[in-house]
């Protein structure tokens, strides 16, 4: 029976501890405190026993898993390194970091570099920009998003998807295309100029960039997901379209409006290229701007390069304040957009 | 469907009691029933006829109701509180609301949206294509003279403009662009699958590694552009750990300074991939690595027979929107290098879109908006192309 069913190769033996081959003994089984206790059962597989096999293939998972970590930790390092040698450099002496020597701490650790960095770099008039342009622009693509992506999941009206497949058309097109006309458009509203003050050079930053229709999409497919039923009690309560949009709709979303919020914001901060053009003048820019624009070299012109990652870690730091509070909403939000493929 | 049936079961309990009702008074005789238990069993019978009675023809005149609605709907709900209230199955009707004015009241609700697309989007769009046409084009002014097929030929090399040829596209722009997309997409993208596979199948940190690796997403592309040139300085960590002598950035060779770029470009593109396909792994269904564990399937096998098929709608996005953010490489060398120029010549790190921004800081917009459009053109071909191949290799 056992050989017909198991491998050729195999064969069940009884064996006591000491591999000695039990086969001729006579096992009273019936009687407690015989032999029995010393008997294994041992399955061989050519010549290795199956346990040992399995050892073998335990001990062999075990290194593959410590082999995997090793190479995940190690490119997790690569990744990070950026980030690390940015924060040790910024606290080197410009010596040091000519050095023909790298280290990897500094020897002496310079804050000066912050302090020169406050001095020299207008952190604060860039990071009051920055954080003026990003609210507003938050504030309008949120009234505008949510808007739009209520009138596409809950209203009906002629042509609905054949307008929503065209705002999802748009998304395929680069924004270089619409640059070029966009500047022309601000400067004839007087907003870019050598006239043009604070106020203009904010509208030209904020109002181009009032509709995402990747955020009208994400929050669409949010409010699609709330039950019907909610819309018809709310009806027949008598609510209004408006009063249920407020009311049930926005508070049921938040998890995605505040993912919304946090892009936006981000994406405000890293913007480079639109307030690049549009902010002509120093006062005006933004923080990305201010950090490219500004020189950070010595008389003869060699980078100081100490000072330089100073102010990158001051730009970069709001950034990751942002990440580890909302760690969530973010990569949440930006999974999204792969979900649906 | 079968109303009859509903009927039955609705008043079923009421029934059978009043049968259990009927069945103790015939038996009276038998039983030791007194008057009083009796006439309260025939009151309770009398009382639960009335309710069958009464609920059967409220319930047929709200049949009747409703079927006087059902020419124009398929399933209708009636408010119980108010019937002026009335929606057809999809709920989105009111009836008694006129279909006009909600209609009205959606366009009410994307109005904003469609009057900043219509100035902020569409126009433009029309606008560009139009000025990529015109002679001489001036901004400030907004005055040309004529359209012309020349400033496509300018920007390619072909046509003589004022004494002189515009090499720069064919020479640097193009190629460059190219280069990139076709260097970092597939390079991040592999990194980026090994990586998430290897994520997806640890069981300890996995959160904590998944972190780290998105930490680059949260970055600013300038300031971090600025740190890659730091590590790659001729003094830097880089040239010091591989024992090198080599500008990589400041004074670099064309080729060499691609490198850097090309490294700094795979490295801020990696975190939305690996989020995105370990969004699309935790949706593969275990059973397909179980079977595949039973068969003793070797583990590369795995990885190209079950997970990239599973994975290709992931793989095609990612595909699609990285050759298009490939295509719009800018901020990076700017962040990196400040200025398009290597030992090579001085525009020799351009892109189509760094050509672009330079040409309209020039006020060339005219030639700015060629390229524009022969940058748009490019990326439509390339997805049109992707779609097409992917056809057949997507499993949706």
């Amino acid at each position: 029976m056992l050989e017909n069913s198991v491998n050729q190769n195999m064969k069940v033996s009884f064996q006591n501890e000491d591999n000695k081959d039990l086969a001729g003994l006579y096992i009273n089984f019936a009687k407690p405190g015989s032999l029995i206790s010393d008997v294994s059962l041992t399955i061989k597989e050519g010549r290795r026993s199956v346990k040992s096999l399995q050892r073998s293939e335990k001990i062999m998972k075990i290194l593959s898993t410590i082999l995997l970590y090793v190479i995940i930790v190690f490119l997790a390092l690569i990744v990070v390194f950026p980030f690390y040698w940015m924060i040790i450099t910024s606290l080197k002496s410009n010596d040091e970091i000519r050095a023909s020597t790298q280290t990897f701490f500094p020897t002496v650790v310079m804050w000066e570099n912050y302090i020169e960095v406050f001095r020299t770099f207008d952190f604060t008039t860039y990071m009051v920009n920055t954080i003026v342009v990003a609210i507003f622009s938050t504030l309008g693509t949120l009234i505008t998003t949510i808007f739009a992506a209520f009138a596409f999941a809950r209203l009906n009206f002629a042509g609905k998807n054949s307008l929503f497949m065209v705002f999802l058309a748009t998304m395929m097109i680069p924004g270089e295309m619409m640059v070029i006309s966009n500047y022309i458009t601000v400067a004839s509203f007087g907003w870019v100029g050598l006239d043009a003050d604070l106020m203009d050079a904010y509208l030209a930053m904020i109002v181009p960039f009032w509709v995402s229709v990747f955020y009208i999409y994400l929050l669409r497919e949010n409010f699609r997901q709330i039950p019907n039923e909610l819309y018809l009690a709310s009806k027949v309560d008598g609510k209004s379209d408006w009063n249920f949009l407020w009311k049930v709709m926005v508070p049921l979303a938040s998890p995605t409006l505040i993912s919304i919020t946090i892009l936006k914001f981000m994406g405000t901060w890293n913007s480079y290229v639109w307030p690049n053009l549009v902010a002509n003048k120093s006062e005006f820019r933004l923080i990305s701007n201010g950090l490219r624009s500004s020189s950070f070299t010595d008389i003869e012109g060699n980078p100081l390069y100490g000072y330089q990652m100073a102010a990158t870690v001051i730009v970069t730091v709001p950034l990751f304040l942002l990440f580890v509070f909302f760690r969530k909403y973010i990569m949440k939000g930006v999974g999204r957009a792969g979900i649906k493929g | 469907m079968d109303n009859s049936n509903i009927e039955v079961n609705k008043f079923e309990k009421l029934e059978s009691k009043i049968l259990i009702n009927n069945q103790k008074l015939e038996s009276k005789e038998t039983s030791s029933l007194n008057d009083k238990q009796i006439k309260a069993l025939e009151v309770e019978n009398e009382y639960l006829k009335n309710i069958i009675e009464t609920n059967k023809t409220l319930d047929k005149e709200k049949e009747e109701y409703v079927d006087s609605l059902k020419d124009d709907f398929n399933v209708v709900v009636v408010s119980r509180r108010n019937k002026d209230y009335v929606y057809n199955y999809n709920g989105l009707k009111n009836v008694k609301d006129d279909d006009a004015k909600n209609n009205w009241k959606a366009w009410l609700y994307l109005a904003p949206v469609l009057v900043l697309m219509a100035v902020f989007l569409i126009y433009p769009l029309i606008d560009t294509f139009f000025i990529s046409f015109m002679k001489d084009y001036n901004y400030v002014l907004r005055t040309y003279n004529g359209f012309t097929l020349d400033n496509y030929g300018f920007i390619l090399g072909l046509t003589e403009i004022n004494g002189g040829y515009e090499h720069r596209v064919i020479d640097y722009a193009i190629p460059n662009t190219l280069i990139i997309c076709f260097i970092t997409v597939p390079v991040s993208i592999i990194i980026a699958l090994l990586i998430s596979v290897g994520l997806n199948s640890l069981k300890w940190f996995q959160k904590i590694l998944q972190t780290i690796f998105f930490l680059p997403y949260v970055t600013n592309t300038i300031a971090v552009g600025m740190v890659f040139a730091v590590i790659f300085d001729r003094n830097g960590v880089i040239n010091w750990i591989f024992g090198l002598d080599k500008d990589w950035i400041k004074g670099a060779a064309r080729w060499d300074a691609m490198l850097p770029l090309c490294i700094y470009i795979v490295w801020s593109s990696l975190p939305f991939k690996i989020l995105v396909f370990l969004s699309g792994l935790q949706g593969i269904d275990k059973q397909y690595y179980q079977a595949a564990q039973i068969d003793a399937t070797p583990k590369y096998k795995v990885l190209t027979r079950i997970t990239v098929p599973l994975l290709s709608p992931q793989i095609l996005y990612i595909m699609i929107t990285s050759f298009i953010g490939g295509f719009k490489e800018y901020s990076s060398i700017v962040g990196m290098f400040n200025n398009p120029g290597t030992a090579d010549g001085d525009y020799s790190l351009y892109t189509v879109v760094y050509y672009v921004y330079d040409r309209m800081k020039d006020n060339k917009v005219h030639y700015a908006a060629a390229a524009a459009v022969l940058l748009f053109l490019l990326i439509l071909l390339f997805t049109a192309l992707q779609f097409a191949v992917s056809k057949r290799r997507v499993h949706y």
